[in-house]
């Protein structure tokens, strides 16, 4: 929780300071420090159901690799919410990104030469489509919903014509070898996970970019009288999930050994889950990495305690429905109190 | 306004209360089907206790859901099984994660229906590394390793059987050798439809018929409404189609009593008890069996396997590696004894 602390004394509360419990539940750690009690929670449930078994390694190790290709998603979907944006597109990328680094050609090409092809076929797709993405919503004026939505089908369709709907199984074994393998322990899959996390966290609090991110999801027009160029900012916030979901998609070549049309189902609305219960507000101008990254840690443990307890998964996505109701109005009831003070 | 804080607190806490009510207030879901008699042998006394860990897709049509549904009830049905169930979801990621959890359990078997068999064939190696006997139901992994047994319907034969039906039917019905044969095909993205293509397209050779037309639906209700559709529209008129899948066929049937056409022989996929009932009525010719009850099985032989018993019908010792299901063709003469074995979809 060392970045927890650190985001409380990067941005100073705006309100008053509250004195004792109450003073813990203001500002952005508070809003962090409500989701770590959520999660701490859904721990405890866990160990209590199933003991020492949730608490092993392995189990731990299960949750992160998980979380681990989400969570790469939904960093990236909290820069473009954050810059006032929305993709209903990312599931769709990462399926294109992932039959393209897989193709018969790809693959040929990498097993000649070397297996960042894959990775670099990935990412090229991905932040292609960041940058379609982009430049139609922040040069063409059209609606982010609509040109993610026109995306979402393209994409995918585009994936199903290049793999003729086949799966297509990764032959690399050098790729498979080395982001199936472990460092130290953790699985090369986590600490791409965490490494973005810290990437991300930085870039948001800690550079021009992420100011400028914020200013132009706050209010676009003031961000343009301040001299941003706030057209070419938000496509780069596209070009940037675009990378993203090319990453997610090598994390599932090799989780998976295989590329198909149908990877990435449904990611959007995951991400945008993650990220709203996280505490970055779906209007733009506020964002936190730490809370999107704990978002995705409470749905899959989530999953997890509910499959060591042998539930059903109907009554998970009822759980999840309600986490994200209750999580959304706490979030108004801090955004009405921080407009008052 | 530090009540208002407090109030978010408890808002919080009582969040996750109420997941983990959720967590206490779930039963395993009620089941149907009797299969009728079963040979009784010494295998179906109790013996060890066994865990065995579940997963398959998510039951989105009524063939998954029988999947599941008797997968459960087969479970039930010994006292020294303990289900692990981790049934429904359409990601392989997600469903990954499922058997590693399995595998930190140290369950005894896993049967494992995969989402898709290229992308869990990683994970079930790791497991049979675990030594736990992993059960392939259905769709297969790409890998030898990765399953000690493999159970599934015959796709390929499924495709032969309606063909070799419809070459009767032409010939019965002196249809001649340009009557015109359709196809709606399933999910075209699994390999299990190109399977049942091209068995329906080997069959009908021998007999000199070709596949007039042919589209895909995605096994739902809907799609295949929509997919019957356009092929109305598109051939005026049809000797004989083969659906490859009842729950998609509630859909066709309705775009054919839409169109107000029936000029044509229904052949039907899957068994669903749907198509039975319809065939009972002569509103189907057939429909081509491929068994709901694969997971059953695979349970059953799960619970061999992880107490070192083989199959009391075989001299062999020990459970086979691959068990291929018929795909039988019911008609109207047969009907009812396959009838126990229909899904609702």
């Amino acid at each position: 929780m060392k970045t927890d602390i650190a985001v409380a004394s990067e941005q100073p509360d705006t309100g008053r300071r509250q004195p004792g419990f109450a003073a813990l539940f203001s500002g952005p750690a508070g809003r962090s420090l409500g989701l770590v009690i959520a999660l701490v929670l859904l721990c405890v449930v866990g160990v209590i159901t199933s003991g020492s078994l949730f608490m092993s390694f392995d189990n731990v190790m299960t949750i992160l690799r998980l979380a681990s290709v989400i969570g790469v998603v939904s960093i990236g979907m909290t820069f473009v919410i954050t810059g006032g944006g929305i993709d209903l597109s990312v599931g769709a990328i990462v399926a294109l990104a992932s039959v393209w680094a897989s193709t018969l050609a790809t693959q040929t090409l990498a097993t000649d030469t070397h297996w960042i092809v894959m990775v670099t076929t990935a990412l090229l797709v991905g932040g292609g489509c960041g940058l379609i993405n982009g430049l139609l919503i922040a040069y063409g004026r059209m609606a982010a919903f609509i040109v993610t939505l026109a995306m979402l089908a393209g994409a995918r369709g585009l994936a199903e014509i290049i793999a003729q709907k086949q799966t297509q199984v990764v032959t690399v074994d050098a790729f498979v070898d080395f982001f199936g393998a472990d460092v130290l322990g953790i699985p090369v899959l986590v600490v791409i996970f965490a490494l973005v996390s810290i990437a991300g966290w930085v870039l948001l609090n800690r550079t021009t970019f992420g100011r400028r991110t914020l200013a132009v999801g706050g209010n676009p027009e003031a961000a343009r009288l301040a001299g941003i160029k706030v057209k070419r900012h938000t496509t780069l916030l596209y070009v940037l999930l675009g990378l993203a979901c090319g990453l997610a998609a090598v994390m599932l070549l090799a989780r998976t050994t295989a590329g198909t049309s149908t990877h990435g189902l449904l990611y959007e609305l995951d991400a945008i889950a993650a990220v709203v219960i996280g505490g970055t507000l779906l209007s733009g101008g506020r964002g936190t990495i730490v809370g999107t990254v704990l978002g995705v840690l409470i749905f899959t443990t989530l999953t997890n305690v509910f499959t060591l307890n042998n539930l059903d998964t109907s009554t998970q996505a009822v759980a999840k429905g309600v986490i994200i109701v209750v999580a959304v109005l706490l979030q108004q009831r801090v955004a009405a109190r921080n407009g008052s003070t | 306004m530090s009540r208002s804080r407090f109030l978010r607190t408890i808002g919080v806490v009582a969040a996750v209360a109420a997941f983990a009510a959720a967590c206490t207030s779930n039963e395993a879901a009620s089941v149907q089907t009797n299969l009728g008699p079963r040979a009784v042998s010494s295998n179906d006394e109790p013996g060890k206790e066994v865990v065995i860990g579940f997963s398959g897709p998510e039951a989105d049509h009524g063939w998954l859901a029988a999947i599941n549904s008797t997968a459960i009830a087969e479970a039930k049905r010994y006292s020294d099984v303990t289900l692990r169930l981790a049934e429904g979801t359409n990601d392989p990621s997600l469903q990954i994660s499922h058997i590693e959890s399995f595998i930190n359990q140290g369950v005894d078997a896993i049967v494992l229906l995969p989402t898709d068999g290229a992308a869990l064939t990683e994970v079930a190696t790791k497991a049979m590394e675990a030594g736990i006997p992993v059960v392939n139901v259905d769709r297969e992994f790409t890998s030898e390793f990765a399953a000690r047994t493999t159970i599934l319907g015959d796709n390929y034969g499924m495709g032969i059987s309606a063909g070799t039906y419809a070459c009767k039917l032409v010939e019965e019905h002196n249809l001649g050798p340009d009557a015109v044969i359709a196809e709606i095909a399933g999910l075209d993205s699994l390999p299990l439809t190109q399977d049942r293509s091209d068995g329906f397209k080997d069959a009908l050779r021998e007999c000199g018929q070709k596949v007039d037309h042919r589209v895909a639906a995605e096994f739902t209700v809907e799609s295949g409404e929509a997919e019957a559709s356009n092929l109305l529209q598109a051939v005026p008129k049809i000797d004989i189609i083969w659906n490859h899948d009842d729950d998609q066929g509630v859909g066709v049937k309705a775009a054919f009593d839409n169109a107000d056409r029936n000029e044509f022989f229904f052949i039907g996929g899957a068994g669903s008890a749907n198509a039975m009932r319809w065939i009972q009525d002569g509103e189907m010719e057939a429909t081509v069996l491929y068994p709901p009850t694969q997971a059953a099985d695979g349970i059953r032989l799960a619970r061999l396997l992880a107490q070192g018993k083989g199959m009391s019908d075989l001299v062999q010792v020990e459970v086979p590696r691959r068990i291929v299901l018929n795909a039988p063709v019911v008609t109207k003469e047969n009907v009812d004894k396959y009838l126990p074995l229909g899904f609702e979809s």
